[in-house]
């Protein structure tokens, strides 16, 4: 009796070992730094569901070589994780503002435009952005708004103003994006400021805004406010374009608008990263991204709008005139870049802190 | 082991010690400031809420736990295998897709919801996803095979003898369980509660994704200050005195714990 007890309870030993190994297993996640093969790899670091996967498909038969994704949620993500001695990837896709953070960090490498001759068909409001006007380190890649994605059978009459996100009647229906930048913008427009500003009273009273708005926030989330629309589970979502084109793909009632007060018009980025040890391959996939079929063949899976120019008149129809893809030619005058704010940033770090914190 | 363990750690205490940069990134300047933005108030609020939900979490895998544990070391030896097996094989599920189905389960028109109001419970949907009871379901559900198993160890040891011999001397179900078992199955007990708060306090996935981020958590602030505010040295200060504290703690549990032993003992 107490062998067979001794026996068993081994066995049970060799159950918790199992599991304590399969349970550090899932803790496990793969980097840019596993399988570093011999043949030609080029590691893409880019934005969460941002990729076609039968493009890349393509583009690795093209060039015969392979091409791993790996992705980031945030600009901030993107960097602090190449900061953070995350070497090995080729191209990455920032946006705007974290071009010129980049750029001045020493990450970025000189593009060799002669080898992206598809970069001299970028739309003519992407050309010279103030963050890198000669295409020095980047190219302008998918671009769009930030502005509010709505159910229009609960939302009536359609919202002119950002103040809807404010409003009482919606509480627990509205998600944000867990975006410091893009958060603040919101209501330093709503005051009637640059979503820019570098003024601490001003970014004051923009967190005290931000707080009296909380209790009636759902969400903050950056990722998933594409489905909650689709389910109902939120009426109000603030999200960029792209997402909320997917959503009314779904569910047609849904409705996006780009508030009078003004919003983000942001373009990602590619780069090429001083540490790739691929920069031809790295050159030659920009380019293919770039391409006019390419471009359009992109914009109609992920519907963001591509920079290329002559991708337009390739895309569905139905996107070339959906104002959450390619925005309106009314509403540019009251859209602004983002810009790298220097010191200034650690402002908004404290007031996104005491935000998150109540 | 030793090399995977303390060189990180000791780069991390090296790094809580520097200073940030403008864009992020150390400044190798020697200063003790992130220690004292630790008193910040502003966080306060964050290490109290942290410590209350993984205390909240411990407790309630405690109380599930241990009946759960208890009926397995006392099923047909056969039958072990098969139920810690179970209790293992969400493990096999990478968690982040675990707490996405979660997500599922708990939203609006969610399982749950829809369940209970077909059952008659209720008839209006509860907002249960993005909550702080959804965050306390997520770190119950995530962590309970952690008190399952170091307590199925201790109570399948159990001498039975012994818990007979109290029925046999009319002690009552409670005292048996309180003064008996319990007493026989501490350790089992200590390292399933230390297991599972530990991680429960460290929790960042959780509060992000069922919580909605609109709270933070211990671990949501040092994600935060690595991965957002790029504050390195500051998310390190966090981390480096979140883990001496667990250490302190759990050290100065069992000098005490070993004392009263031998108090007990009579030594």
């Amino acid at each position: 009796m107490v062998n067979n007890h001794q026996m068993h309870t081994s066995r049970n030993r060799k159950w918790l070992a199992a599991f304590l190994c399969v349970a550090s297993l899932s803790a496990c996640q793969p980097t840019a730094e596993d399988g570093l093969k011999k043949g030609r790899t080029l590691y893409y670091f880019t934005w969460s569901d941002y990729v076609s996967p039968d493009l890349i498909a393509e583009f690795e038969r093209q060039a015969s070589a392979k091409v791993v994704v790996d992705t980031f949620s945030s600009n901030e993500e993107l960097l602090a994780k190449l900061q953070g001695g995350a070497t090995g990837y080729d191209v990455a896709a920032p946006s705007d503002f974290m071009v010129s953070i980049m750029v001045r960090q020493g990450l970025l490498a000189e593009l060799a435009l002669e080898k992206i001759p598809n970069a001299t068909l970028l739309a003519e409001r992407l050309q010279r952005l103030p963050f890198d006007p000669d295409n020095r380190y980047s190219i302008p890649y998918l671009w769009g708004t930030v502005g509010i994605g709505y159910d229009s059978n609960v939302i009536s009459p359609p919202p002119e103003s950002w103040t809807v996100l404010w409003d009482p009647r919606f509480k627990g229906r509205i998600s944000m994006l867990n975006d410091q930048r893009e958060v603040f913008g919101v209501a330093l427009r709503v005051i009637g400021q640059s979503l820019n500003s570098r003024d601490p009273t001003v970014i004051g009273q923009a967190k005290a805004k931000l707080l009296s708005q909380k209790p009636l926030v759902k969400t903050y989330t950056s990722e998933s406010y594409d489905q909650l629309l689709i389910s109902g589970e939120v009426a109000l979502a603030h999200g960029w374009g792209g997402a909320i084109a997917r959503a009314m793909a779904e569910r047609p009632s849904i409705k996006y608008v780009v508030p009078k007060e003004g919003g983000t018009i942001w373009a990602d980025c590619l780069v090429v990263l001083k540490t790739s040890r691929n920069k031809d391959l790295a050159m030659r996939f920009i380019n293919y991204l770039l391409d006019p079929v390419v471009a359009a063949r992109t914009t109609n899976r992920l519907r963001f709008a591509s920079s290329n120019r002559q991708a337009k008149a390739l895309v569905d129809e139905q996107l070339r005139e959906n104002p959450a893809v390619y925005p309106l030619d009314s509403t540019f005058d009251r859209l602004e870049w983002m810009a790298d704010l220097g010191d200034a940033i650690r402002q908004y770090d404290r007031a996104w802190t005491e935000l998150k914190m109540q | 082991m030793g090399i995977f363990f303390f060189i990180p750690l000791l780069i991390v205490l090296a790094v809580s010690f520097a200073s940030r940069g403008t864009d992020g990134g150390v400044e190798w300047t020697f200063s003790l400031t992130n220690y004292a933005h630790l008193a910040d108030p502003l966080y306060f609020r964050i290490y109290g809420r942290s410590i209350a939900l993984a205390l909240a979490t411990t407790a309630l895998c405690l109380l599930l736990g241990f009946p759960l544990a208890y009926s397995i070391a006392r099923a047909p030896i056969r039958w072990q295998g098969i139920w810690l097996l179970l209790v293992m094989i969400p493990f096999w599920t990478n968690f982040l897709v675990r707490t996405y189905a979660w997500m599922f389960i708990l939203r609006t028109e969610g399982l749950m919801n829809t369940l209970l109001i077909n059952l008659g419970v209720m008839t209006q949907p509860i907002e249960l996803l993005y909550s702080d009871w959804a965050i306390l379901i997520g770190l119950v559900y995530g962590y309970l095979p952690f008190m399952v198993l170091p307590l199925y160890a201790a109570t399948e040891r159990l001498d039975l003898s012994v818990v007979e011999a109290a029925w046999d001397l009319y002690a009552t179900g409670w005292s048996v369980f309180w003064r008996v078992i319990l007493p026989l199955t501490k350790p089992g007990v200590i390292a399933g509660c230390i297991l599972v708060f530990i991680p429960s306090l460290g929790a960042f996935i959780t509060p992000d994704l069922l919580g909605g981020a609109k709270t933070m958590m211990v671990g949501n602030l040092i994600q935060h200050e690595y991965l957002v505010m790029r504050d390195w040295p500051l998310g390190s200060a966090i981390s480096f005195s979140l883990m001496a504290l667990v250490l302190l703690a759990v050290m100065a549990y069992f000098k005490t714990d070993g004392r009263l032993d031998r108090l007990e003992r009579g030594v």
